[in-house]
């Protein structure tokens, strides 16, 4: 049966980890290649490098890392931050990239997706969606790391880039990014439900039972989380024992 | 032990060859004739479009290269669905070395196409699952699969059952990626390697 898969999200800026991570286990947490492989071996599912580099030598720094994680880990990784053209993507999955998240060049060049959907197919094209909920109870997509507002909907993007060619979508909320207060069930399920392809939820989890919620109430195929792994709030193990106890296909 | 990986135009071959070094294992990529027969193993891995990738392996003589070659074999996902008969894919006659046919999942409401992730293996039926606790998870993103059929040497379950793994002589193939496949993956690729 297929599982559901727990992903850890690096973010990276000028080629180390960042979002202060204190390891006991591992040399240098500020290393991305040495800390996907520390969460490779703990059993986590995928990764997620996400480059918030804002410089022009990004391009060659990305591909740099993608190249390193390539050689040291085991289970499948994306790569994403300022992915703008099919150029940027070549690149990227030539140097070991699994799968290659877009999100604001997508949502500006729609017909990106679908010329990267057809350059190099669905299964590696990952649409990034920052979406959040205004006070009329819509859910909004932002853009540039959500500070850039715009008048689509989510669930209306979402089905575009389904339609485009997308692989998967990886929705995070604004309302719960950081709240460790759950994910947005609403909307994830909502998304997950009006698209045939899987959904990555991120933003808000804060507990084990939050995870759990995800995959029932939320009908998400994968859950991302950051600090709550890098700070060891919760391990990925144990995460993992708690879900199948709960009766969800894990991978332990 | 020689190693060589098919070059052609599918892509993440980066990553077996990775996944091979981690194993102690340098190997070449490849489309010389002479390297590939020559070599103690050959791995045609692939991710991308099989008609594409047909035509591509023709042009280059590698269509009968890659059919005739005596050493183990191992297709890994595209690479796999290429050896056998025929693929649905923009209906595309393959190498025909193993019998099966290679189909597109049917959406039945519930199930998301393509499978993306982590799915478990059982039924095994060949020294390339040895060692292997059942229903090992295995990482697969595929939209077409291989029907079961006499060279299945492993089902997996995705909307239906179907070949995780089929052997035919010297030939193998996964649909799953044992590259990405954590240290279920790397038993895998070592029991090809080890292979007598």
């Amino acid at each position: 049966m297929l599982a559901k898969r727990i992903i850890a999200c690096l973010d990276i800026k000028n080629g180390r980890t960042v979002k202060g991570v204190n390891f006991e286990n591992i040399r240098d947490a500020g290393d991305p290649v040495e800390l996907g492989a520390f969460y490779a071996a703990a059993g986590i599912d995928e990764l997620v490098f996400l480059d918030i580099t804002a410089t022009n030598e990004k391009r060659k720094t990305l591909a740099d890392l993608a190249k390193k994680i390539a050689a040291v880990i085991n289970i499948p990784f994306t790569v994403g931050g300022g992915v703008a053209s099919i150029d940027d993507v070549r690149v990227l999955l030539q140097n070991g990239a699994d799968k290659i998240a877009v999100n604001s060049a997508a949502f500006k060049n729609p017909e990106l997706v679908s010329a990267l959907a057809k350059e190099f197919g669905s299964q590696c094209i990952v649409v990034a969606i920052d979406t959040k909920q205004e006070a009329n109870g819509e859910w909004y997509v932002y853009l540039n790391g959500g500070t850039v507002a715009t008048k689509t909907t989510c669930l209306a993007w979402a089905q575009e880039a389904a339609k485009l060619g997308a692989g998967e979508i990886l929705l995070t909320s604004m309302n719960h990014d950081g709240t460790k207060a759950g994910f947005a069930l609403d909307i994830t399920s909502a998304v997950s439900k009006a698209v045939a392809i899987p959904i990555i939820a991120s933003g808000g989890g804060g507990t084990m039972a939050h995870f759990e919620d995800v995959f029932t109430k939320g009908a998400a195929d994968a859950a991302l989380a950051a600090s709550i792994f890098h700070f060891k709030e919760i391990e990925v193990h144990a995460l993992k024992s708690y879900l199948l106890d709960k009766g969800l296909p894990i991978r332990l | 032990m020689n190693v060589a990986i098919v070059k052609y135009n599918a892509g993440n071959i980066l990553s077996v060859t990775y996944a091979l070094e981690r194993l102690g294992v340098s190997a070449v990529v490849t489309d010389n004739v002479e390297l590939l027969q020559k070599a103690d193993r050959v791995i045609f891995p692939g991710v991308g479009e099989a008609s594409t990738a047909m035509t591509y392996l023709k042009e280059r003589n590698l269509y009968n290269v890659i059919k005739t070659l005596e050493q183990p074999v191992l297709g890994i996902c595209l690479g796999m669905q290429l050896l056998c008969s025929f693929s649905e894919e923009n209906n595309t006659p393959c190498l025909s070395v193993f019998d099966e046919s290679v189909v597109s999942f049917l959406p039945n409401g519930t199930d998301k196409i393509p499978q993306v992730g982590w799915n478990t293996i059982g039924e095994y039926g060949s020294p390339l699952f040895n060692g292997l606790a059942p229903d090992a998870y295995c990482y697969f993103v595929h939209g077409y699969y291989a029907a079961l059929g006499p060279d299945t040497i492993a089902t997996t379950h995705y909307i239906l059952p179907y070949s995780a793994a089929l052997q035919k002589n010297n030939f193998y193939g996964v649909q799953f990626h044992p590259e990405k496949s954590a240290a279920v993956g790397e038993k895998i690729l070592q029991n090809f390697l080890d292979i007598k």
